[in-house]
């Protein structure tokens, strides 16, 4: 078990491009932290390059205080997981799980001891003499983490292990590996680019965009308290509603209406553009029949045609379109772009995902007036895509005082 | 139960059968046509020098011929050639694979030059190869020998395995080459997340995952370094005792003109060939040619 630090981390290959850009983190000591990003973006070379996979540019590497940069990954003492499983087709599960303790020049009783102990741990102890071609998926894929876990590393990287996996299993072993670690305590880097795993799985959340890290902490820290737009939009399921916004008469003109600016992001806005991108979570709308009078002062009011209304059970995703600009940044255009929505008609106006409570009563195609949270809202730069709301870390919504 | 075929299913069959039946009525003409009247030729005493004298003798050429100690030198040169061409073929083969595979800088250049023994005509090639050991203008006699390599049986068997190594390794290691692509790269990074050293990687992991291609590379150079021919002809004509069978079939059928003992040969070939393939396939497993690998 060892921390890992990532100093100035850069990747540039011999044709000028920069995958990775001075990348600093601290893992600390079995810590489970997750790398996530859209697709590119850099985050898997990050994992190949604490690997020894891949050269490391510029910058340190230490591991345990240890400075491995030229090291081979054989030397660094750390398993990894791959999204193929890479698995030895030629051998059995025993013998796949085995491989690593037999090139370490184990002896065999120690061998046979340390395989059937993380076959059990994962459930593998009936197909140990299978060839991986008679396994299943989610099989496979156990014996992949079986054979990262069987000589216990200083380290655990895992390369997008669940990608393959279908939904349901994902789900299922989304909490194997969560328990695996919490019961080994092993340092594990994690690199996805789903972002309920990356919410549901780790201690701590590293998101990366073009070589280069947005933004880092806590799960709930990065939903409540985006640093930009990037992490705003990637964060949370569905995402947030972002339109355009802009400062006139202290108020904030919106395609919601008029909205009122507190004191506190008065000052925050004193040297904002006039031009703003206004951010908002789908559950931070309500049917407005259904706020009581308390809460009705936290926010404001508005009234959109209802587009669509989709049934959680638990609650109700109600789509809206709003008249009035669309929101236009390029970190907007990249999330769309990761997220396939650029190949999806759009409509005229700005379209507003909604979540709203499983009793109230909107029907599609009528008007409804529906409530927003104005202590949740956030709003971005769009030429940097900056949080202005973001104080001292935190966002406290538009209307702070 | 019977099984009720739709239609459009017998109709999409006739027409498989339709666009494979030109392919299989030139096979049949240029392959089995020929062999059938080789064993039908092998069955009969037919000598073109005593023409009156043909009958059908039965399996009596075969016995003439099996027990002939002429064709069991051959067999056994035969023998040797193959099997020490292809191991080292194979070794050779494998080693420049892994080059060409390797290689980023002027991959195309690497290839191409590699494959320029492949490509030139194999009687060509032998006679050069003859040229360089012949005595006294031979660029390869005057350097290595000071007598006549291709006049000594050993020597010159060993000339000749040279020339065919020569030869075929390229074949050897595009076959290899191939099979080195299959092998994916999360494989070998995984391997070396495990701790292998590089030769660990191509020992333990490399040469098992592509065992099906080296298989297919070892069944198409055997069957063909089987047949060997045109080095002999050219390298020596067979003197000393260094006809292959082939060579002795020819000797036979074409200088002896005794189509009967030559076709006999020519069937003894043909079967000779067809065990070791049937050995490849069914006693290491080789895919034959062609069909899916689905044994991941």
């Amino acid at each position: 078990m060892a921390d890992i630090v990532l100093d100035k981390v850069s990747k540039k290959y011999p044709d000028g491009t920069v995958a990775v850009r001075d990348v600093d983190l601290e893992i600390a000591d079995g810590e489970f932290v997750i790398l996530v990003g859209p697709s590119g973006c850099g985050k898997s070379t990050i994992l190949n390059m604490i690997a020894g996979l891949e050269d490391i540019s510029s910058g340190d590497l230490r591991i345990d205080g240890e400075r491995v940069n030229d090291k081979a990954p054989r030397d660094r003492d750390i398993a990894m997981v791959f999204q193929s499983y890479a698995l030895y087709p030629n051998m059995t599960v025993r013998e796949n799980m085995a491989f690593p303790l037999r090139l370490a020049k184990l002896d065999k009783a120690t061998i046979d001891e340390k395989v059937n102990d993380a076959a059990k741990v994962l459930e593998l102890t009936a197909l140990l003499d299978r060839k991986p071609a008679n396994l299943s998926g989610g099989q496979r894929q156990r014996v992949a983490m079986g054979r990262a876990i069987v000589r216990n590393p200083k380290a655990f990287l895992m390369d997008e292990p669940l990608s393959n996996l279908d939904a349901k299993l994902r789900v299922q072993m989304r909490t194997v590996v969560s328990r695996l670690q919490r019961r080994l305590g092993t340092t594990t880097v994690y690199v996805t680019h789903d972002q309920t795993e990356a919410m549901t799985l780790g201690d701590r959340v590293v998101i990366v965009r073009a070589g280069a890290i947005q933004q880092v902490g806590e799960p709930q820290q990065l939903y409540d308290h985006p640093a930009n737009l990037f992490v705003a939009g990637f964060i949370g399921s569905p995402s947030m509603n972002f339109l355009h916004a802009s400062v006139a008469d202290g108020r904030l003109r919106t395609a919601l209406g008029d909205l009122p600016i507190g004191s506190r992001v008065r000052g925050l806005l004193s040297d904002a553009p006039e031009n703003l991108i206004i951010g908002i979570r789908p559950e931070h709308f309500e049917d407005a029949a259904l706020v009581d009078e308390a809460a009705r002062a936290k926010g404001t009011e508005f009234e959109a045609p209802v587009e669509l209304v989709e049934s959680m059970g638990s609650d109700k995703y109600v789509y809206f379109t709003v008249e009035g600009e669309r929101a236009t940044s390029a970190e907007l255009e990249e999330l769309a772009a990761d997220a396939g929505a650029s190949d999806l008609p759009t409509g005229g106006g700005a379209n507003l995902v909604t979540r709203l409570s499983a009793e109230s009563a909107v029907k599609e195609g009528e008007n409804w007036r529906v409530w927003v949270n104005l202590e949740k809202i956030h709003l971005f730069d769009p030429s940097n895509g900056r949080n202005l709301t973001l104080h001292e870390g935190r966002a406290a919504g538009v209307t702070a005082e | 139960m019977t099984v009720r075929v739709s239609e459009g299913k017998r109709a999409e069959r006739r027409l498989g059968w339709l666009l494979c039946a030109p392919a299989a009525i030139v096979m049949v003409a240029v392959t089995a046509y020929p062999i059938l009247y080789s064993v039908w030729l092998s069955l009969q005493r037919f000598d073109l020098k005593f023409p009156d004298e043909r009958e059908f003798v039965g399996l009596s050429n075969y016995i003439t011929v099996l027990s002939n100690e002429y064709w069991w030198t051959a067999f056994g040169v035969t023998m040797l050639i193959t099997v020490v061409s292809v191991a080292i073929e194979l070794v050779l083969g494998m080693g420049l694979a892994v080059v060409m595979h390797r290689t980023l800088v002027g991959r195309g250049l690497v290839r191409t030059s590699a494959l320029i023994p492949y490509g030139i005509v194999t009687v060509v090639a032998a006679f050069s190869w003859r040229y360089a050991w012949t005595p006294g203008t031979g660029y390869l006699a005057n350097l290595f020998s000071d007598g006549a390599p291709l006049t000594e049986r050993a020597s010159s068997l060993a000339i000749i395995i040279l020339a065919e190594i020569w030869k075929t390794t390229p074949f050897m290691a595009l076959l290899l080459l191939a099979g080195l692509a299959l092998v994916p790269d999360d494989l070998l990074k995984a391997a070396s997340m495990d701790g292998a050293t590089a030769w660990q990687r191509f020992v333990k992991v490399t040469l098992p995952v592509m065992k099906p291609a080296i298989l297919v590379a070892l069944l198409f150079r055997t069957l063909d370094a089987f047949r060997v021919f045109d080095n002999i002809y050219v390298l020596t004509a067979g003197a000393n005792e260094t006809s292959s069978v082939s060579m002795l079939a020819y000797n036979n059928l074409l200088r002896g003109l005794n189509l009967g003992i030559g076709s006999t040969m020519s069937v003894l070939i043909f079967i000779s060939v067809a065990i070791m393939a049937f050995i490849f396939v069914k006693l290491f497993g080789t895919a034959a040619p062609g069909r899916e690998e689905g044994r991941r």
